[in-house]
């Protein structure tokens, strides 16, 4: 049993909420580069310009690469050979949050009820999702999630007669129907199967996945290339102002489902796709 | 496309020569107002109060800025989704607000009253609120304080960049320019 203090996650948490609105991760840059040199529309083109000057300043002066600095998803892989010592592992995450919001000058995006909608003055708490794996080691991701995109996600309960097309279709209309709410060029987060929470839940940890990454899954690849192509020909472009490039990557997974069904959820993400992964 | 530089306040007859597409330099004062902020102004407005900046000629942004680092005027400062707003919008617009900064689609009510007072409502670029912030020479809260960063903000912005994307002549690029790129089955 190796044991863990959740002192370090939460000093863990802290440095990677700061870390990931400041600079993002090296597949998310690529993308950007790709996307500035391919780009065919003038305007689309403009946008994207802007775009990396913005990732520059971001960078080089600390100012975070957008106001909404999201509310923090975290990714928590606690390894069941993992004692964990120190203090309530729950309050040790949301205590790195709370760090890391204050130190790092993030806006405090948290309301502490849905409806009487007071905030929290500390962007806690998260939205922590814990998995036990095998293992002696923990391993945390964290995600700000932007509701601009985080708005214009959807969950679609298929039949399964809906087959293959249906799911194409539920991508494709999530998309346009987002258009330039959700801060083209996107990110697709999609999940297929489960069930109503677990689909949702393969959406977003589908953008937390390496984008130069496909799907070991053959038909899975194939879809993830042919949705991508597709997003591309709506037409919505760089900042929703027309172009060819709205999407910069789809990123699909699926799960096993039940005999009656055929979940589909579409999150989508902005161009800030934020994700910071550290193992202890 | 077309490049302007446009100082504020303007009058209609300026704001009838913007057309969607055009890239817009903006230089004056504008405030920063979202959801909260637009609710309760509309409060004031139904108790039949003053709103909080002169709202004749005004340009709001739709934008809660991230904390000022030492030194800094502002911290990260781009734009929300502005149909959040649209419930509130065509009635500031009647009263004579002149132009909106924010990103996304808008309903058709608030587009029938851009065209109705010759307005303008802006975009600027989601997600470049690094870059915007360089634009913003000055920030003061003057109005609810209580909502953080949701407060009103009145904003000195040099050289603001923003591109029109609904203009006075009802035009809507968000829905031109998309079919422009769209590839046809």
């Amino acid at each position: 049993m190796r044991e863990v203090d959740v002192s370090q996650i939460t000093a863990a948490i802290r440095d990677m909420c700061i870390e990931s609105t400041h600079t993002l991760s090296p597949d998310m840059e690529a993308a950007f580069t790709k996307t500035v040199e391919e780009e065919g529309s003038p305007l689309g083109k403009l946008v994207m310009d802007q775009l990396q000057e913005n990732l520059r300043l971001a960078r080089a002066e600390q100012i975070p690469i957008c106001q909404d600095t999201g509310m923090a998803v975290i990714f928590l892989r606690l390894g069941q050979e993992v004692h964990l010592t120190g203090g309530n592992l729950a309050a040790a995450v949301d205590e790195g949050v709370r760090q890391g919001y204050n130190q790092g000058y993030l806006r405090k995006s948290v309301v502490g009820d849905p409806i009487e909608r007071v905030n929290t003055g500390d962007n806690t708490p998260a939205v922590l999702h814990c998995e036990i794996v095998p293992g002696d080691q923990v391993e945390i991701t964290v995600a700000p999630k932007g509701f601009g995109s985080e708005n214009m996600s959807r969950i679609y309960m298929l039949k399964p007669a809906d087959g293959l097309e249906g799911v194409k279709n539920a991508i494709l209309s999530a998309v346009a129907e987002a258009g330039p709410n959700a801060c083209p060029p996107m990110v697709v987060g999609v999940g297929i199967g489960g069930t109503f929470e677990k689909c949702a839940l393969m959406a977003k940890h589908a953008l937390t996945r390496d984008l130069r990454e496909k799907s070991p899954i053959p038909y899975v690849r194939e879809l993830e290339q042919e949705m991508l192509e597709k997003i591309n020909g709506l037409g919505i472009g760089p900042g929703g102002l027309g172009g060819t490039t709205t999407a910069m990557a789809v990123n699909i997974e699926t799960y096993p489902t039940h005999i009656a069904g055929l979940p589909v959820a579409v999150n989508i993400c902005c161009h800030v796709n934020r994700h910071a992964r550290r193992v202890l | 496309m077309e490049k302007k530089h446009l100082s504020i306040p303007f009058d209609t007859a300026e704001a009838r020569e913007l057309h969607i597409g055009d890239y817009v330099y903006l230089t004056g004062i504008i405030y920063s107002a979202r959801d909260a902020a637009h609710q309760r102004m509309q409060e004031a407005l139904d108790r039949g109060e003053e709103l909080p900046f002169p709202v004749k000629g005004s340009v709001i942004y739709y934008m809660g800025p991230t904390p000022a680092r030492p030194g800094r005027p502002i911290g990260s400062a781009g734009p929300t989704t502005a149909s959040r707003m649209d419930k509130y919008t065509p009635q500031l617009l009647d009263l004579g607000m002149a132009a909106m900064v924010g990103k996304g689609r808008r309903s058709p009510a608030v587009l029938e009253a851009v065209v109705r007072n010759n307005a303008v409502y802006f975009a600027a670029v989601g997600g470049a609120g690094a870059v915007l912030s360089h634009a913003i020479r000055s920030a003061e809260v003057i109005a609810y304080p209580d909502l953080g960063p949701e407060a009103i903000h009145r904003l000195e912005v040099v050289d603001f960049p923003v591109i029109v994307v609904a203009d006075a002549h009802g035009g809507d690029l968000y829905t031109s320019a998309v079919e422009q790129y769209r590839k046809k089955d």
